[in-house]
């Protein structure tokens, strides 16, 4: 009986690795798993598992309180806004940058970067003192009305600052490998320039622009140090989701500010899950 | 590229609406530090920065820099080995967790230590019975910064090591040159400028952290306020010209990553990966 059993066709060994003659596999994933291990997986286990101290019942009480909802909703509304806003101002500057030659083009784009490598809190104290009724932009725009800094819209303008690389950045590579022959073949074929770019350029540079967004929407919703200051931090009006884990903190409310960190991760990851479902719905249609 | 759309005669709109926002959007933030920090004149400007506190702030940032950053070099280079160089199942899985740390919020990757070593954290009793203090001191900053700047130097390293492949590697093996010899003396200078490339941006983002460590520090002056944490607490103060005279070491800080960062990319651009090619 044992021996039908053994006898059957020969089992394929599947392999987790593949065999390679180089060496230091072993020595190169243990120190990479234990790293991660210590330094991310277990940090991550803690926000997943601390809100559920609170039950169920609670985690629901702490994320529908009217200051944490207002918050969710302020850091998520904003940094959409600014994502969004950050389309076609990415797309321009990039355009610019790769369609035309001009003297100083090399600075231009290399200051494009300049709010990856400005610490956060600087960025933040700079956007205030020009947007604050007093400040440089501030004061005229207050003339007409508008109040940018301490309210709203002083976050959707730190938020613009922080996203508009990640959006250039992407397009940028995409607009320079654009194939010509696609471009040239419309314009022989009678397309003026302005259909070029909406029916040729436009679609081919539609995933680049989805990706940009994404990138830019999901670093902005976390942002923290180039906000805080020009927000103006009023309870239910300008408060972000981030600051509010950190009054909770002050709190010694761990679980709930776990519960709130948690709902941000979930919910960034949500959306990100539907930008990529986008993603692959235009890349099917490009291909179609 | 000849043919490619120019819209000509739009030129100039665009070149024109490109340098208002960058300028407006960019600059200006730029200008108006150094502006803030000399409002009242240069005497001003650097009493703030002889502060002993400000002395303190500037070598904790150091000190924490230059712990996290090496830190997490030589894990980037330890994951890029296995990554790049191997195949093995799990590999996208292990890309996207790698790069997870990009998408939590600053605050988050804070939060994260205080939940496991914080007063009421999972390992909070244990560390008072034991004395030793991780929340509010410097090694709480130290793993925060890890945590936020953990994807800098493997995420340019292994799209890189990739394009390489490992045929160079596989000679030298092949001629009897040990392991070690190999990553050395092979490996190595194929990566070095995407490595240091790396630890660049790792190293601006490790001393101009915020969010992250303003959760674990406490803000005790003098004690484990950062620089960046040191431009919060003097602006709180309403101490506005030192506050912009710290933030003005910070942008500094900006502008020389910057230069250095286009230079690797203007000389080395081949040798960087791809998306960094200019």
């Amino acid at each position: 009986m044992t021996i039908a059993a053994v006898a059957g066709p020969p089992k394929v060994r599947r392999r987790w690795k593949q065999p390679s003659i180089l060496p230091g596999f072993g020595l190169a994933m243990g120190w990479t798993l234990t790293y991660l291990g210590l330094l991310l997986v277990l940090p991550l286990a803690a926000l997943i598992l601390r809100p559920w101290e609170l039950g169920l019942d609670g985690v629901w009480a702490t994320l529908t309180e009217p200051r944490v909802l207002s918050a969710l909703r302020l850091s998520f509304g904003a940094a959409a806004a600014a994502a969004l806003a950050n389309v076609p101002l990415g797309l321009l500057v990039a355009w610019t940058l790769t369609r035309y030659e001009f003297p100083g083009r090399r600075v231009l784009d290399a200051f494009v970067d300049l709010p990856f490598a400005l610490p956060t809190a600087v960025a933040g104290i700079a956007l205030t003192a020009i947007y604050a009724p007093t400040g440089t932009l501030g004061e005229p725009l207050a003339a007409l009305g508008i109040r940018t800094a301490y309210n709203p819209i002083g976050v959707f303008i730190a938020l613009v600052f922080i996203g508009l690389p990640f959006v250039v950045r992407t397009v940028q590579p995409v607009l320079e490998d654009m194939d010509a022959e696609v471009e040239e073949a419309a314009l022989t074929l009678g397309a003026t320039h302005l259909q070029r770019f909406w029916r040729v350029v436009l679609p081919g540079l539609a995933p680049a622009l989805l990706s940009g967004f994404s990138l830019a929407f999901a670093r902005a919703v976390g942002e923290y140090g180039s906000v805080i200051f020009i927000a103006g931090n009023m309870p239910l009006k300008s408060e972000i989701a981030p600051l509010l884990i950190v009054i909770k903190l002050e709190q010694y409310d761990y679980a709930g500010a776990a519960a709130v960190g948690l709902a941000m991760l979930v919910i960034s990851f949500g959306a990100l899950l539907a930008v990529n479902a986008l993603q692959v719905f235009l890349a099917r249609r490009g291909r179609a | 590229m000849s043919p490619a759309v120019r819209l000509p005669g739009l030129a100039p709109l665009f070149l024109a609406l490109t340098v208002a926002v960058l300028g407006v959007l960019i600059v200006l933030p730029l200008g108006v530090v150094f502006q803030q920090a000399l409002s009242q004149g240069l005497g001003a400007y650097l009493e703030p920065l002889k502060e002993p506190d400000a002395l303190a702030a500037i070598r904790l940032t150091l000190l924490v820099a230059a712990i996290s950053v090496p830190l997490n070099a030589v894990f980037g280079v330890a994951a890029a080995w296995a990554i790049a160089k191997f195949e093995f199942k799990g590999k996208s899985l292990l890309v996207t967790f790698i790069d997870l740390p990009f998408s939590m919020s600053p605050v988050v990757s804070g939060l994260v230590w205080v939940l496991l070593f914080g007063a009421q954290g999972w390992f909070g009793e244990w560390l008072r019975e034991h004395d030793i203090k991780i929340i509010f001191a410097t090694s709480g900053l130290v793993l925060a910064t890890v945590l936020v700047t953990l994807p800098f130097v493997a995420r340019e390293l292994i799209p890189l090591m990739q394009d390489q492949g490992s045929d160079e590697e596989a000679a030298a093996l092949t001629l009897g040159a040990g392991g070690w010899t190999t990553f050395w003396r092979v490996t190595l200078p194929n990566i070095r400028w995407a490595l240091l490339y790396g630890v660049l941006l790792c190293n601006a983002r490790a001393m101009g952290e915020f969010g992250a460590v303003s959760v674990v520090s406490g803000s005790v002056r003098g004690l484990t306020t950062t620089l960046p944490l040191h431009v919060e607490v003097l602006y709180n103060d309403y101490e506005f010209v030192g506050a912009f005279a710290a933030a003005s070491i910070l942008a500094g800080l900006g502008l020389v990553t910057l230069v250095l960062k286009t230079i690797l990319e203007w000389r080395h651009s081949g040798e960087l990966s791809a998306r960094r090619r200019h």
